[in-house]
């Protein structure tokens, strides 16, 4: 019998970044008594990276933004593979949300007349994001944490998920751990919100923090729910390359939104040689008409380097392949030269990208109001997740909720910069409240006494292999090895030949993660943290390398070397991802939602 | 590849000591990467807390060579590697395991601090209007990462443990962004006063010197703040005024 605490609560939320603290605060709000269990420490989730802002047609910046542009823009982005009713209600309400969150104490930058200040990014038609800086998630992340802890939410930090307890096809809780002394906790639980985030830490080259490992899409499959969407990864165009030991931290697109442009090794600005169709009219055909437009010119179309993520990041790739990238094997993205258009340009870039400059300071010798960063692409975003009804963000197994990164649905096939804090505030709230009706709305129901005995006895199993350590496996090398070769086969990049390859990798490091040992004991014991976080690593790695073997086309943020164009075949279906009988990841297509006739409407006007 | 020793704090509760690794160390690592690779390499069960490896969280603080620093910000090129380089847990709170130490009073004191209480929307649709030059002033305290770096350094804290009757630099910061805040209505100068002990601070700057995000702690945080105290408590004018009106 393994010995635990027990924790009685209505709603337990899982993760304490953006989506999961709005969670948690709606549905406190909504009275239920709500416990939030988050893996490290309370306000230093992933959330705290995001830089650029969250997008809302809030229309202070340019009046002739609105919902229907913003749901548009969406929609575009995501190659209409979207959840369309998630991209509608996204839209009409992030506006709400963002203003909300300046009732709880955030302070954006202002406008002339002191209203918010919204910016230019990626794929947005109109300047759209709220912002702080570059440092928008950890304004977004401290407010609803200052906010939070007045609200009776019960937080246990530094706690991780083994395994999600089900009832009859419901979901009635989580097992866990904690981290500092490395006992068993069982939350019963009437309905249970994922807010995990992404799945990162699958790649070597990532802009994610460590606690990135798909917990909430495994944890999901595992139990039962379905996925969504899952060969979509973004990779995003700009992470630092140089010194290693940085390799894949993010520079925010902000940079590009200030007027930073892209240019290869001769110097050219090679974004202008490959402009998609579908955003042609929409885009700067010389460097002027580019530059008016960061500065604020409503006449100006925006420039090349304001692309999409999927396609500046594959530009990226076709200069450095080609022999025209920088010496560390990227291209240059430059914001020192607005000094030829602008008196004061050192002080405007330090006063726009503080942390942009800070961390090229500290961390690569670099000032970036004097010479060029050298950047790549690095994976920083999975659009898919568990699949959600999209008013409720509810997931196939009843008492299951998820919102934000580990939620599929808004973005389809690639995300906009800046709809992810966007996302996470009102598919957070929405989970929240919804999560809290059902806990009203049903009972408790029963603990599977044998899913906590088998999630004990497996969680412990590390230390008695640790305690023979030949022929034990180190859980650290086991993941490095994932992640090079999930960088290698399954990247930016693919093909069938690589992805049968990674398959065929993946199942020998399962075995070899099966045989993961450990030394030491039980308490903040971080080789025993990484040994347990493998099954969800490898989870989503096969996940991830399954759907996007069977999607043979490119769209989005999958790209086929062996199926370089998009295709009508694929067009109108998702995939779905769930878990036979016998255990193994069944992949399957199902038909994209019909868009309503008035939002096909909205879509073609603002084409 | 050149190699070097790191001598890191390893024990839990009850005590421990400095054991010593070889590695190799490459041009731009930080002194993160080293603790890692130490961690992948040589002792799996070494515990330290990180998250986003940019100083952007305030995770990995410890104290590198005795200077409380952020591990992920503090580059091997800064440090003289010819001798063996220190790495220990934060001396001000207690120790849970090797690099990790309990940091859970600071969130007990955040919570004791009056929360945020706007005014009343300045428009019809909700919303208020600021100057950014007024933001610019409370962003500067926003920036906080909440390493707590400086109530690492603060001798009120870490020399006379004075934990239960002052708050520490960082939530100085904290408040100083509620008091600025041109919403915010809310009065915290008793409690500052009072339970937050700011009469304790004899404004060293120790703080100030060790802040990742350069928030000029003392300057802009806790003399204004002193300075309000004062004004409301012991200007003698005021008290006159007080008196007879």
């Amino acid at each position: 019998m393994a010995e635990y605490q027990k924790v009685e609560c209505d709603v337990l939320v899982v993760g304490a970044g953006g989506a999961g603290l709005r969670a948690a605060i709606e549905a406190s709000a909504a009275g239920v008594n709500v416990a939030v269990v988050s893996k490290s420490l309370l306000g230093k989730a992933h959330t705290v990276m995001a830089e650029g802002g969250m997008a809302a047609a809030m229309g202070n910046v340019d009046d002739r933004d609105n919902w229907r542009v913003h749901f548009a823009d969406t929609m575009r982005g995501g190659q209409y593979l979207n959840n369309w009713r998630m991209a509608e209600l996204h839209a009409k309400e992030a506006p709400d949300r963002v203003r909300e969150l300046e009732a709880w104490g955030a302070m954006f930058d202002r406008t002339q007349d002191g209203r918010i200040l919204q910016r230019n990014f990626g794929g947005h038609r109109y300047p759209r994001l709220a912002h702080v800086g570059d440092r928008t998630g950890l304004e977004m992340i401290r407010t609803l944490q200052d906010h939070g802890i007045h609200q009776g939410i019960d937080f246990h930090m530094e706690t991780t998920i083994l395994t999600l307890l089900t009832d009859g096809g419901r979901c009635v809780g989580a097992f866990t751990y904690d981290r500092e002394r490395g006992r068993f906790k069982l939350f019963h639980a009437k309905a249970v919100i994922l807010a995990t985030g992404g799945i990162g830490r699958a790649y070597q080259i990532t802009s994610n923090s460590w606690e990135y490992t798909g917990d909430g899409h495994s944890l999901a499959f595992h139990a039962g729910a379905a996925l969504l969407d899952m060969e979509f990864v973004q990779f995003h165009p700009t992470g630092m390359i140089w010194p290693p030991s940085v390799k894949g931290l993010l520079v925010t697109e902000g940079v590009r939104g200030e007027g930073g442009v892209l240019r290869n090794s001769e110097g050219k600005r090679f974004m202008f040689d490959d402009i998609p169709p579908n955003y042609k009219t929409q885009t700067a055909d010389n460097e002027e008409e580019g530059w008016r437009y960061t500065q604020g010119d409503k006449s100006a179309r925006r420039p090349p380097e304001l692309l999409t993520r999927d396609h500046v990041a594959r530009c990226i790739r076709r200069e450095v392949k080609e022999g025209r990238g920088s010496p560390h094997g990227g291209v240059y993205l430059d914001i020192a030269w607005i000094k030829e258009k602008l008196p004061n340009a050192a002080e405007h870039i330090k006063k726009k990208l503080p942390s942009m400059y800070h961390q090229f300071k500290q961390l690569a010798d670099i000032d970036i109001t004097q010479e060029p960063m050298e950047i790549g692409p690095t994976t920083h975003y999975m659009m898919g997740g568990v699949q959600v009804e999209a008013e409720t963000q509810m997931s196939t197994l009843p008492g299951l909720f998820a919102a934000g990164e580990s939620a599929a649905g808004l973005h389809g096939a690639n995300r906009l910069g800046g709809n992810s804090l966007s996302d996470l505030i009102v598919f957070g709230k929405r989970a929240g409240e919804f999560a809290a009706k059902f806990a009203k709305d049903n009972a408790a129901g029963q603990v599977n006494n044998d899913q906590v005995e088998d999630a004990a006895r497996s969680a412990l199993e590390p230390f008695e292999r640790g305690a023979k350590l030949r022929g034990a496996e180190n859980p650290y090398a086991v993941q490095h090895e994932l992640q090079e070769m999930m960088q290698d086969l399954v990247g930016i990049v693919r093909t069938q030949g690589e992805m049968e390859r990674a398959l065929e990798g993946i199942e020998k490091l399962k075995v070899r993660a099966a045989q993961a040992g450990i030394g030491g004991n039980r308490e903040y014991n971080n080789g025993w943290h990484t040994a347990l976080d493998l099954n969800n690593l490898l989870t989503v790695s096969e996940i991830v390398t399954r759907a996007a073997l069977m999607r043979q086309e490119s769209r989005g943020a999958h790209f086929r070397d062996d199926f370089p164009e998009k295709s009508d075949r694929w067009a109108g279906c998702n995939l779905r991802v769930t878990k036979a009988l016998d255990g193994s990841v069944r992949v399957e297509e199902v038909p994209v939602k019909e868009i309503p006739a008035e939002l096909k409407q909205v879509i073609e006007e603002q084409k | 590849m050149a190699t070097a020793t790191f001598s890191i704090w390893r024990g839990d509760r009850n005590g421990g000591g400095f054991v010593d690794y070889k590695t190799d160390v490459e041009s731009g690592m930080v002194v993160l990467d080293v603790v890692h690779r130490i961690q992948a390499m040589q002792a799996n069960d070494l515990a330290v807390r990180w998250n986003c490896k940019a100083g952007k969280c305030g995770s990995c603080s410890a104290e590198v060579n005795g200077k409380p620093r952020l591990m992920c910000m503090t580059r091997l090129s800064e440090i003289n590697l010819d001798e063996p380089v220190t790495v220990e847990p934060m001396h001000t709170f207690p120790r849970i395991k090797d690099l990790v130490t309990d940091v859970s009073w600071n969130y007990r004191v955040k919570e004791k601090i009056a929360k945020f209480a706007p005014r009343k929307p300045d428009a019809p649709d909700g919303t208020w209007r600021m100057a950014q030059a007024d933001v610019d002033r409370v962003q500067e305290f926003r920036k906080c990462i909440e390493c707590y770096l400086c109530q690492d350094v603060c001798h009120v804290l870490r020399d006379h443990h004075m934990h239960d009757q002052f708050i520490g630099p960082r939530f100085f910061v904290y408040t100083a962004a509620l008091e600025m805040n041109p919403l915010d209505t809310a009065d915290r100068i008793g409690d500052l006063r009072d339970s937050c002990g700011i009469g304790n601070c004899n404004i060293t700057k120790c703080c100030t010197k060790v802040c990742p995000e350069e928030i000029k702690i003392t300057d802009n945080a806790i003399i204004p703040l002193k300075e309000r105290v004062v004004d409301r408590y012991y200007d003698p004018l005021a008290r006159l005024f007080r008196i007879f009106s």
